[in-house]
């Protein structure tokens, strides 16, 4: 029935899957690690509330996400008229709009082993970097980042795995465009409704091996999360 | 202390009530799996019906057909299927999976819809102007009303200068859900959803031309897991009587037997 395992339109998705992911992690690293180490190092009585924002993409559905993105960034959405006030026009179905629903949707992934990374740092070590009259961004830059090495591991592979797993929310706001918005796993939710189970499978059984190397790889380098 | 009590003896006392009037429900049951066309009028008709069998319960899921066809193949408790399509039915009657034939019960038309603009003077021709950003349609790969919608736009010669705009929905309802919500300013979608009662007051529509697309025959049947429910054979009859073929009209379909 087929010649080769992947059709183009499955190695265009592979490929947008994959940028996809890659500028969500980046960008996710970028946002998570202040977001990360206020979480880690305040006492203010928003630190409840700013965790549990945080943490909500873990427990909804991801329709949920999907509706209110799809409605905010609408016509008549908040963030549909402040992005078509800037000239860039209405986000979903677009890259760009997929790219701002997964920082949304994998957010946790990457903030929560940044936070708890950022908190086994031992106090002493900072306080030691104050006494040698480090400021606290070179504190920051020289103490702390590299103790939370395997934080950012760990929060860079959940952060692009996650990104690489989203079905719901780029069901509803991506409008399944080749190059654009057809990740991986709309690919293949199409395939079967097409009754196509043979490149249902190949597609399938790229991201089971993907997903567990992936996970492999967290688990050897980084066996504990932590290195005390 | 004694709040907390009461209020969680009420909810007990509720619940009990609950289970009792399902269990309490003596009469038949059936499972409608129906095209996403079908939402507005299909409940219409399961509500005149349910009126003249109180004591049955009828439940409706709406989707896309070809989803249902593979579900069914994979013993889904559904008693009958509605199809927007009669080759999917038909293809499950031949692998033995129905009652009887897949029966036509209605011809599906698409229509341009939109709520940002009056669709009613708008032609497939006009999707090329550049104000209209974002077209949403149905998938083709997958969805019957998004395969005609397709060769609409490939008859009227103007797909290859669309291609580049169109937006799918997973099904026909949610390429309208996409105008709905003013991110794509015209859908290609079914006259039936059109005619909804909340769509009809959001948006107008431009009929398309019958000529420019295969017909959207639709069928259903009765799956054999329901082969002696009496309530799956009513529906079947009620489905092809006056009443229920008045809603069907209403919503735009044409129904086997009337002269177009």
């Amino acid at each position: 029935m087929m010649d080769s395992a992947f059709s183009t339109a499955d190695l265009s998705a592979i490929w947008l899957t994959f940028k996809l992911a890659a500028v969500v992690t980046i960008i996710l690293l970028l946002i998570g690690t202040p977001i990360a180490w206020w979480l880690a190092r305040t006492r203010s009585w928003l630190k409840g509330p700013v965790g549990a924002m945080v943490a909500l993409p873990i427990v909804l559905p991801p329709t949920v996400i999907g509706f209110y993105l799809l409605v905010a960034m609408g016509s008549s959405g908040p963030l549909g008229q402040l992005t078509q006030a800037l000239g860039i026009g209405l986000l979903p179905f677009t890259f760009a709009g997929l790219v701002i629903a997964s920082v949304f949707y994998s957010l946790p992934f990457v903030v929560q082993p940044l936070q708890n990374a950022f908190e086994s740092i031992p106090e002493r070590a900072l306080e030691t970097a104050a006494t040698l009259r480090a400021s606290a961004l070179d504190t920051f830059f020289s103490v702390a980042l590299p103790l939370a090495k395997p934080g950012f591991l760990t929060a860079s592979v959940l952060g692009f795995a996650h990104t690489v797993g989203e079905f719901g929310v780029v069901l509803m706001i991506g409008g399944n465009i080749p190059d654009k918005t057809r990740v991986v796993s709309v690919q293949i939710y199409d395939h079967v409704e097409a009754m196509e189970y043979a490149q249902a499978h190949w597609l399938s059984t790229a991201m089971v091996v993907f997903a567990f190397v992936a996970l492999l790889a967290l688990y050897t380098f980084n066996p504990t999360g932590r290195r005390k | 202390m004694r709040l907390v009590s009461r209020f969680a003896a009420r909810m007990l006392i509720s619940i009990c009530l609950l289970v009792a009037v399902q269990t309490a429900h003596a009469g038949e049951k059936i499972t409608i799996a129906a095209a996403a066309d079908l939402k507005f009028a299909l409940d219409e008709v399961v509500e005149i019906f349910s009126k003249a069998h109180p004591a049955d319960r009828v439940e409706t899921i709406y989707g896309s057909s070809g989803k249902f066809q593979a579900q069914i193949r994979q013993g889904a408790p559904f008693d009958l299927y509605f199809s927007a399509d009669i080759a999917y039915p038909r293809a499950l009657r031949a692998e033995g999976f129905a009652v009887f034939e897949a029966q036509p019960y209605a011809v599906g038309r698409i229509v341009l819809w939109s709520t940002s603009r009056d669709a009613g003077k708008l032609t497939l021709a006009d999707l090329t102007n550049l104000s209209i950003r974002k077209i949403a349609i149905a998938n083709p790969k997958h969805a019957p009303y998004g395969k005609r919608a397709e060769e609409a736009l490939r008859a009227t010669g103007v797909w290859d200068k669309v291609e580049a705009k169109l937006v799918y929905g997973e099904n026909v309802a949610q390429a309208a859900q996409f105008v709905q919500t003013g991110n794509a300013q015209v859908g290609i979608i079914a006259l039936s959803l059109a005619l909804g009662p909340e769509l009809a007051k959001q948006g107008s529509y431009a009929l398309i031309s019958d000529k420019l697309h295969q017909p959207l025959e639709q069928g259903f049947i009765i799956t054999r897991r329901a082969a002696a429910n009496p309530l799956a054979q009513a529906f079947a009859r009620f489905i092809a009587g006056r009443e229920a073929r008045a809603v069907m009209t209403r919503y735009g379909f044409v129904l086997p037997g009337d002269v177009k």
